[in-house]
């Protein structure tokens, strides 16, 4: 019965619609697939990825997907559903558990003209108790000391075409070992490029970008929005459709406070958005898309004509993109801010599993709220209270 | 629902096969029923409505494995009835003959693993010895880039004892290795070096002058003057960028393999690395996933004695490096590394394997680093000099080739002293020429990072050179703007 599933599901465009049935059994209780019924426009974060692949697949023989269970058992996630019927087993790669070998192997498959796309899977429920939970520690080594430096080191006669992508950042009740985001550590590297996408459009456009960038890319998926569901533009379902890397999307435009997020935080901060205009604020949420290179001239150019700015992120604030953001904005825009800078993160302490407290360790809707209003000092400042 | 039958099999057959495992060795003792009645392969039997019948449905969509562990469960209710002796079991992987003797398997085989070697300690051919032919024109090249090969160290090592380069490392007594298995390969085979084998680069047509100009970092050298010397690369060597992290070369190199495979290439990879290199993660992941992946790769390890100070005999209790490929399944060699016709017809051969059969080779070469490690190492603090001199003399691979050669009549005294003055003179030349070549220009500090300089790196450069012109006296002059 899965198997005729499977094989309709030929993860494009035009199939979303099987797609979406089939996940709709699998999952049930994915809320990303509540509003099905008026689907033609919408399709889920799972599914952007899993058409971006498969196109990027089919237009390029020279790309291929290599990860733990992204073959047989169609990705931890199943964002490589379909691709091993269709690729077959020398195109999608089941590898043993040893993350620092296959990003190694990808790095010298990249070495030598293959375009790669590494998943590391950093949790999956139904592999629980068969395997430790694992995620892409052990590899960075040769993503920072191989993949990143290599063309430089080799003066351009090696480059390193390939994609590192997987979940990163917090899921839920996942602990400290699988809830990191690592955006800000690789984003220090020079010769990466780190994308995080939020939306469908995102995903597609930015996925298909960087498996066809010659750098190496490092690209932060996040668990919780792979359900998610989002209108998309028949711009965006075209198979040559790409966004390009380094720029920054304005998802609400705002004259009051910017707000700057990326992946799952730039919902929140669009809902944040929400409530304060309520309030009569408005806010600008900016979607980094691209964390590395970062887009500062969409930053600065919106923090000159808000004067205020709240970076969101879900890492840890030390040495972290919103430090990163602020640094840009006080030097390039320092005379404009009318405020602090307000920065919202995780908290800075590893990850605790009860959810009250992991609750507390991200940052909510409210923060942000809060956080933009300090800014506007509609509410006491922190500077204020210290 | 559908997935989740799927994943139901795999967690069934996984517990079954292990509590059918578990049976079958205590079959005698344990009662027949707790098998039977196991309570957790009930109760996913319950929650299955059929899962045999599920895979005959969809046997493409499983892996054989599971399949596999399957039949061990179907078979072990047929075996209850027979001899327990005469029983095999049909695991995943292969068959496994079950034994009534407990006993472990020794840490430590009775015997070493043999070393294959071709030419005696006086260079002649041991009778009887299986080997591949070498002509006199390649005999000749070999000798010779072994002897320069030896020159070029022994000179770049005192110019960087007279402070004229920061760094370097020699190759001395490991010059078989070097420049036997680049003789056995073909320019097409790729190259994915540790950092001591340069003879590798020497033996394909990279001049002691493109050596220099590396070592002394300026504008000719092909890295753009960006590491330290020794770490030589070239594209059209198919030489890979020497990597300064000990053993990442292997996992690339069965990537690049697998690179290889998919284009139907006519061609193997080759990597270098020491014994202490394969303590690494690295090498375990590598050897795996070549092994898994049936990757063309081929695996050089230079044992020779010593990871800077620390011996073998801290880096490993198994009989060296050889026996590890066994345990991956991969097919493996041990080799006299000093026995520059052994090396020769073992790199032959194991190309001829890894290319025609898919399929990744350990060899393992016996040497000895006559050197210190570095420049930055004296060795004779932790070893014995009588040691160091009795490999150095006793035991030099050059010299041992030299004496198979010279009985062939193919070299003569004359002919070697010839050769040296010649390869001192280009060496000496290819010194001065590669120090008076201007340094890199300030452009390659910022290209290459990626593609394309990124915004941030042009303005960067701009700002740099604009500096650089308002204060044209605080800047070195000997660096082109």
């Amino acid at each position: 019965m899965l198997g005729i599933l499977r094989q309709k599901v030929g993860a494009g465009s035009s199939s979303a619609m099987i797609l979406g049935q089939s996940l709709q059994r699998i999952r049930p209780a994915a809320s990303g697939l509540r509003n099905y019924a008026s689907a033609a426009k919408e399709m889920t974060v799972r599914d952007a990825l899993n058409s971006a692949l498969d196109e990027e697949m089919s237009a390029d023989p020279k790309v291929f997907l290599m990860g733990e269970e992204v073959g047989e058992y169609q990705g931890a996630y199943k964002i490589s559903k379909g691709l091993l019927d269709k690729y077959g087993p020398e195109r999608v790669l089941d590898t043993p558990i040893t993350e620092a070998g296959f990003t190694g192997i990808g790095v010298g498959a990249a070495y030598y003209g293959l375009k790669p796309i590494i998943e590391f899977m950093t949790f999956n429920f139904s592999m629980q108790a068969r395997v430790p939970p694992r995620s892409s520690h052990s590899a960075i080594d040769h993503i920072i000391n191989s993949a990143a430096k290599s063309n430089y080191m080799s003066a351009g006669q090696i480059n390193v075409p390939l994609v590192f992508r997987g979940p990163n950042g917090a899921a839920a009740g996942v602990g400290a070992q699988h809830s990191q985001c690592y955006a800000a550590w690789f984003a220090s590297c020079p010769g990466l490029k780190v994308l995080s996408p939020y939306s469908s459009e995102d995903a597609r456009g930015l996925l298909k970008a960087a498996i066809r960038d010659p750098d190496p890319v490092v690209f932060l998926e996040n668990e919780l929005l792979y359900g998610e569901s989002f209108p998309v533009s028949a711009e965006a379902l075209d198979s040559s459709f790409c966004l390009p890397i380094g720029k920054a999307k304005i998802e609400r435009e705002g004259k009051d406070v910017t707000i700057t997020a990326f992946s799952k935080m730039v919902g929140y901060a669009l809902k944040a958005a929400d409530i304060l205009a309520k309030e009569g604020i408005s806010a600008e949420v900016i979607n980094l898309r691209s964390i590395r290179p970062l887009d500062r001239a969409t930053i600065n150019a919106s923090v000159r004509k808000t004067n205020r700015l709240v970076t969101v992120e879900e890492g840890f604030p030390q040495h972290g993109v919103g430090a990163e953001i602020c640094t840009s904005v006080i030097e390039e825009s320092f005379g404009y801010l009318d405020a602090p800078v307000e920065r919202i993160s995780g908290a800075d302490v590893p990850m605790p599993y009860a959810a009250n407290l992991e609750r507390m360790a991200v940052p909510q809707v409210e923060d942000i709220v809060r956080g933009a209003k300090r800014a506007c000092y509609r509410a006491v400042p922190l500077a204020a209270t210290a | 629902m559908a997935l989740w039958t799927r994943k139901s099999v795999n967690v069934v057959n996984h517990v079954v096969s292990r509590v059918g495992f578990l049976g079958m060795i205590n079959q005698s003792s344990w009662p027949h029923s707790f098998y039977r009645k196991h309570p957790i392969s009930d109760a996913c039997a319950r929650n299955l409505k059929n899962p045999v019948t599920d895979f005959v449905n969809t046997p493409a969509h499983f892996p054989f494995r599971r399949f596999e562990s399957t039949k061990a469960e179907t078979q072990s209710d047929t075996l209850h009835d027979f001899d327990a002796n005469q029983q095999v079991l049909d695991f995943p992987g292969g068959k496994v003959t079950f034994s009534s003797e407990l006993r472990f398997i020794s840490g430590s085989p009775e015997e070493r693993v043999h070393c294959y070697r071709v030419l005696d300690d006086n260079g002649q051919i041991i009778t009887g010895s299986t080997y591949v032919q070498v002509n006199k024109e390649v005999a000749l090249k070999m000798y010779s880039d072994m002897v320069t090969l030896q020159m070029m160290d022994t000179i770049f090592y005192e110019a960087q004892r007279q402070g004229r380069v920061s760094f370097y490392l020699t190759t001395v007594g490991e010059e078989a290795i070097n420049i036997a298995s680049a003789a056995a390969l073909t320019i097409d085979d790729l190259i994915f070096p540790q950092y001591r084998e340069p003879g590798v680069l020497l033996w394909r047509g990279f001049t002691l002058q493109e050596f220099a100009n590396q070592c002394f970092g300026n504008k000719a050298d092909y890295g753009k003057g960006r590491q330290m010397p020794i770490h030589y690369g070239s594209n059209k060597h198919n030489y890979f960028t020497v990597s300064s992290t000990i053993a990442t070369q292997i996992p690339h190199a069965v990537g690049a393999a697998y690179s290889l495979k998919m284009d139907k290439r006519d061609a193997c990879v080759v990597t270098y690395f020491g014994d202490g290199g394969t303590s690494e993660g690295d090498f375990h992941a590598a050897l795996n996933f070549a092994a898994v992946r049936d990757a063309p790769v081929i695996f050089i390890c230079r044992n020779n004695g010593w990871a800077i100070s620390t011996p073998t005999s801290d880096q490993f209790r198994s009989d060296g490096v050889v026996v590890r490929g066994q345990a991956y399944g991969i097919r493996s060699i041990r080799v006299d590394g000093n026995d520059a016709l052994a090396l020769y017809s073992a790199v032959h051969t194991a190309r001829n394997i890894a290319i025609r059969e898919h399929r990744p080779i350990l060899i393992e070469a016996l040497t000895y680093r006559v050197g210190h490690h570095s420049t930055s190492d004296d060795s004779t603090k932790y070893r014995p000099a009588e040691e160091i001199e009795w490999w150095r003399l006793a035991r030099d691979p050059v010299t041992r080739f030299r004496k198979w050669i010279e009985s062939n009549d193919w070299w003569n005294a004359e002919v070697e002293s010839e050769l040296r003055n010649s390869v001192r003179k280009q060496m000496l030349q290819a010194i001065q020429v590669a120090e008076k070549v201007e340094k890199p220009p300030i452009a390659d500090v910022f290209t290459d990072v990626y593609d394309v300089p990124p915004s941030n790196l042009v303005e960067q450069e701009k700002l740099l050179r604009e500096t650089i012109k308002r204060y044209p006296k605080d800047y070195p002059s000997d660096v082109p703007v």
